[in-house]
Parts: C-alpha cells; structure tokens; sequence
C-alpha cells in the first residue's frame, strides 16, 4: 500500500480584488503517493504554477488544504513553513536560480548550510552529490561557466542534498535543448525517484512524458484530466 | 547562523565591484568626518599651545580675555594681591606679546615673544642647546626649535638680530610641547627685558600664573581673584574657554558641523544607493533562498551582516587613509596641526553605522517583501 506523499482537497486562488478578481485555481484536488513522478501540464495561464506553489509552501491559497507528508502546510506559521520546506521539499526552479558569485559546490550545498550543518561538512557533501549528477571536478567553477545542461544538474544536486521527501520541478527542460533535457529528466527518473520519493513536475514539454507516473491535466485552474502511465 | 553568514559574506565580497563601491563611499564618509574634526581639533589644541606649554596651575587674567593669544594688562598690584592670597604657594607675572624682529638679510619676521619671571624663570621651556642661566646674558633671548624655527634664518647659539630696533642674542634653543597656532617663531627672555623691548600700554603683565598650595585652595582662589575684579582660571578651564570660543563664536563650529553633514550625506547617498541597488540585483537570489526555506530572520541578519560588515571595513579604511594622509602632511609641514582623537573616531564610526543603519533598513524592507511564488513565475 503506497504511503501519501500529498493529498490536496479543495484548493482555491484567486489574484487582485472584487471587479479587477483572477481565478487561478478553481477547486483543485490532487492526490499523490511517495513512488510516483506526477506531471502537471496545461497550456501558459492554466494555474500550473500556481498549484506547484500552493502545494510546496510558498503561496497561500484562499481555501482549501494541503496535506503534505501528513502535515498541513497551510495551518504553520511562516517559520515552521519554512522549515518545513527546508527538510522536506526540494526545488529545481525554472531557471536553475543558481548564484553566480558562488562557486559550484557552494551552490549546492546551500541547503546544508541553512540547516546549520558546518560549512565545510557541506561542502563535503555538495562535492558527492555533484559526483552522483556527473558533474566530478566542476565543483570549484561558478556556475555560468558551465553549460545549461550541466547547470540545470547542479539545481538538481542542490535540490537532492537535503535528502528531501518530495522534490519540485518546476519546467526543468524549458532551458534546455530537447536531447539535454530527455537526458535530465531520465536521469531524475532513474536516479532519484524512490518508494520514499515523490516527485511533481510542471512542463510544456511532451517528449518527456514517457518519464510520468501519472499526467494532470490542467485547464483554466481546474484539473481536467488524469492520464496514467506504464512508465 | 554562522554558516549563514558565511554565505552572506561570500555573497558581498565576491560582487567586487559592488563591494568595491560600497568600500569606497563609507571610506570617503569616515575619511572625510574624521579628517574635517581632526584639523578642527588640531587647530583648537593648539590655540592653547601658550597654556600647555607654561604649563601653570592657575591662571589670572582679565575676565575679558577669551584665548591665551589675546592678553589684556594687569596692573602690577593684582600680581601683589593675589602673591597674598590665601592658598597661593607663589605667583608670577608672564608676559605675552609679539614684536618684529629684523633678520640678518633685511627682512622682518613677526614673532611671538613670552617673558619669563626673572626670579623664578617659571614656565621655561625644555632646553636643547645653552644653559637656562644664559638668559640673563645681556640681550639675551631662547629660540624655540618648532615648525617656524626656520623663519628666523633658523639661528644658532651666538646669532643676533634686531627686535624693535634692539640688540638680540640667542643665548640657546629649546623646545617646546606645541608649536603656536598662528605660525610665528617663539622667542623666551626675561619678564623686565621683554617689557623693556616690547612697547606696552600702561599695564604690563599678561597673566598671573598661580600654583595653589593644594587642589582644594582654587575655589577659595578663584573667588579672590574674583573679588578683586579679575578671573582666576585653571589651565583646563582656560583652555576649554579657548575652544568654546572657536567654536562659538569664530563660526568655526559651525563651518565644521556644515562639512560634517554634507560629508554624512554624500557617504549616505554613495553606500545607501549601492547597497540598495547590490540588493536589488540580488533580489532573485534572497527570493530563491526564501523558497528554498530560509527565514525572514535569517534573510535580515544577512543583511545586516552584510551592511555592517561593509561599513566597518570601510570605516577602518576610512581611518587609516586619514592617519596615513595625517602622517604625511606632518612629515612635509611639521606645524600641520590635524590630531585624530578617541571622540573624532567615535563621532565617525556613529556616523557610519547610521548610514549603515539607514542602507540595511531600506534593503531589509525589500526583501521581506519578497514573495518566492515570483521566483517560480520566473
């Protein structure tokens, strides 16, 4: 019996006020267990992104809940969401939010230092996890001298070094050439996901759809549409 | 917290040209502050220069009389009265004027002459060449080895010259603790032959120097003196009401306090714009790190880390380009009178960490404001 990763019921957003008011999300619910890599695709303005940031802590709905790990996010306050999205998420934005004026293994062992681990410890660590995503001898670079591909590796580093339960992906190949992020993605698939992992994916991009668990489809802030997959 | 600031730090210092700028402006702000007060200091320390070099207890003097540069006589029977005060171990008369003297090739240099009680040769200077006893020599007189000894042809023991059309010997050298504040070489001889050279008005002593027989007898003194029309202060006092009248009533202070604020504003506007603006650029960043489960707290003590660790740094630049360009000027011009102090340094480092204050303020309101949802809209 699968254990619940996120369990969303209800799930509501709306921006600006009375007259000038955007439905973002119109009533979601989603369902998810740790095994699965679920997608969330829609066309642009569908509430994609919005829903990511609801479910991860970071944009707090109108109504609804969001059990995540058996916790719901939305009743902590903002310090207890933060930690909680420290120990218990990790992000790979859109576009990586790498720091430039950090080296590489800096970057990625940000989320060690936040939880207090010692920095060198750290960067111990950071050093492993840039061996695991294929990146052994980059660690000293700053991350604009390395590729685009190798850069979305590296937020994937940083987004796995706090060994976290669910990990956010938010259109991790839009950056990417096409053969670049088939290879990303496939790797995520391969290599992270777990019994004890769940991962959620917002894309555009249909040529990794082969690497889902479960596609979402979304429509105008309403979930349209489930399609399950052998993957 | 310590890797957090770790982070922070290393965030600062590898923008180098955003460090680099806000180093420099918070090291103009300290320089230019601790610069403006300490040539202000300077110039007040050494208005007392007379005071601190004679070195008496107690002074008596003309309640008129504001700087110890500007005498008024005393008639000869407030020197007799205040010898017979009660608590006053001995009194002296000094004279204080200044005279022109004539230099071996013609041309004439003002000069600062101070007379010395013949008895007790009170108040003498530290001598470098001659005897102290040389100064009864007939027309004898001590040059003062300061900043303006090279303005008398820098004379030797043996030199002569005229002073108001009279014979002059140098009988010896000396030194001083501070140079006078107007640039005019020292000259010491006897109280009779300094009135005797000098023209006067009726009255001829300039001060009465007073050593009270212990602390507890200047009140009693002071209140003598007072009695008799005159005002007995001691050295500290006098010096204070030197300074309070530079500051007060020279337009000096204010001058100084006009420089100190356009100084506070140009560093404020320099720091305060570039560290916003470094704040700004790393908005994304402090954003990412929001997401990534960093807390307003900790996002604030980044910011604050940041900010004071740039204006500290740039404070100690600050304050070590200006001993660095105090140090040289003294080496080029021995009388340049700046001198850092312990209140210049504070008033500046007060200065520079409310521009400090004010800069983290408006980045701190900043990135609270920050929403991560933004991040992830990219």
């Amino acid at each position: 019996m699968p254990r619940t990763a996120i369990d969303a019921s209800g799930l509501q957003k709306w921006f600006g006020e009375e007259d000038a008011r955007t439905l973002a999300l119109r009533g979601v619910d989603l369902h998810a267990d740790f095994g699965e890599m679920i997608y969330i695709v829609g066309p642009s303005g569908s509430g994609k992104t919005t829903l990511l940031s609801v479910l991860s802590g970071i944009l707090r709905p109108n109504s609804g809940h969001v059990l995540a790990d058996g916790t719901d996010i939305w009743t902590l306050d903002s310090n207890h969401l933060a930690e909680f999205r420290l120990h218990k998420l990790g992000f790979v934005f859109q576009d990586f939010h790498l720091f430039p004026r950090l080296n590489t293994a800096e970057n990625v062992a940000i989320p060690l230092i936040l939880r207090k681990v010692p920095w060198d410890t750290a960067i111990q660590e950071a050093i492993h996890y840039l061996d695991i995503v294929g990146l052994k001898g980059r660690a000293d670079l700053p991350p604009m001298k390395l590729s685009g591909g190798e850069q979305q590796r590296v937020a994937i580093a940083r987004a796995m070094i706090g060994k976290p339960d669910i990990l956010i992906m938010d259109e991790p190949t839009a950056s990417l050439d096409g053969d670049t992020g088939h290879v990303i993605v496939k790797f995520v698939r391969e290599n992270i996901l777990d019994a004890n992992r769940c991962i959620v994916v917002v894309t555009h991009d249909s040529r990794i759809y082969e690497f889902a668990s479960r596609i979402l489809k979304m429509e105008d802030g309403r979930i349209t549409g489930t399609q399950e997959r052998a993957a | 917290m310590k890797g957090i600031l770790k982070l922070a730090y290393k965030l600062l210092v590898n923008d180098k040209a955003k460090f680099t700028a806000l180093l420099v402006g918070i090291a103009f702000a300290s320089f230019s502050m601790i610069f403006i007060s300490a040539m202000f200091v300077g110039v007040l320390r050494h208005s007392s220069s007379t005071v601190i070099n004679i070195g008496a207890t107690m002074w008596v003097m003309d309640p008129a009389v504001q700087t110890p540069a500007n005498s008024i006589g005393i008639p000869d029977y407030v020197l007799d009265a205040v010898r017979s005060t009660q608590g006053v171990a001995y009194a002296v008369p000094l004279y204080t004027g200044t005279a022109l003297v004539k230099l071996a090739d013609g041309t004439y240099q003002a000069t600062s002459v101070i007379g010395l009680d013949d008895t007790s040769l009170f108040g003498r200077p530290e001598m470098v060449n001659g005897k102290i006893t040389d100064i009864y020599a007939e027309n004898g007189f001590f040059v003062v080895q300061d900043a303006d000894y090279s303005k008398l042809g820098s004379p030797h023991v043996g030199s002569e010259f005229q002073l108001n059309d009279h014979r002059c010997v140098i009988v010896g050298t000396a030194k001083v603790a501070m140079s006078s504040l107007f640039g005019l070489p020292t000259l010491y001889t006897t109280y009779e032959r300094a009135i005797q050279y000098i023209p006067n008005p009726r009255y001829t002593v300039s001060y009465v120097l007073v050593e009270p027989k212990s602390p507890s007898d200047i009140p009693k003194i002071k209140q003598q003196v007072a009695a008799l029309g005159y005002l007995a202060l001691t050295k500290d006092e006098f010096m204070q009401r030197s300074i309070t009248f530079y500051i007060f009533q020279t337009g000096m202070g204010t001058n100084l306090l006009i420089m100190t604020v356009i100084t506070f504003f140009v560093g404020l506007s320099i720091s305060g714009q570039t560290f916003y603006t470094f704040i700004l650029e790393n908005l994304e960043r402090f954003g990412a790190l929001k997401a990534l489960g960093t807390k307003d707290g900790e996002l604030v003590g980044m910011i604050l880390f940041q900010a004071t660790f740039t204006a500290l740094t740039g404070y100690g630049l600050g304050v070590g380009l200006c001993t660095l360009f105090i140090y040289l000027a003294k080496l080029r011009l021995p009388s340049y009178f700046a001198t850092i102090t312990y209140t210049n340094l504070l008033l500046a480092l007060v200065m520079v960490l409310i521009i400090d204050a004010v800069s983290s303020y408006a980045g701190v309101r900043r990135v609270l404001r920050i929403e991560p949802f933004e991040i992830f809209r990219g």
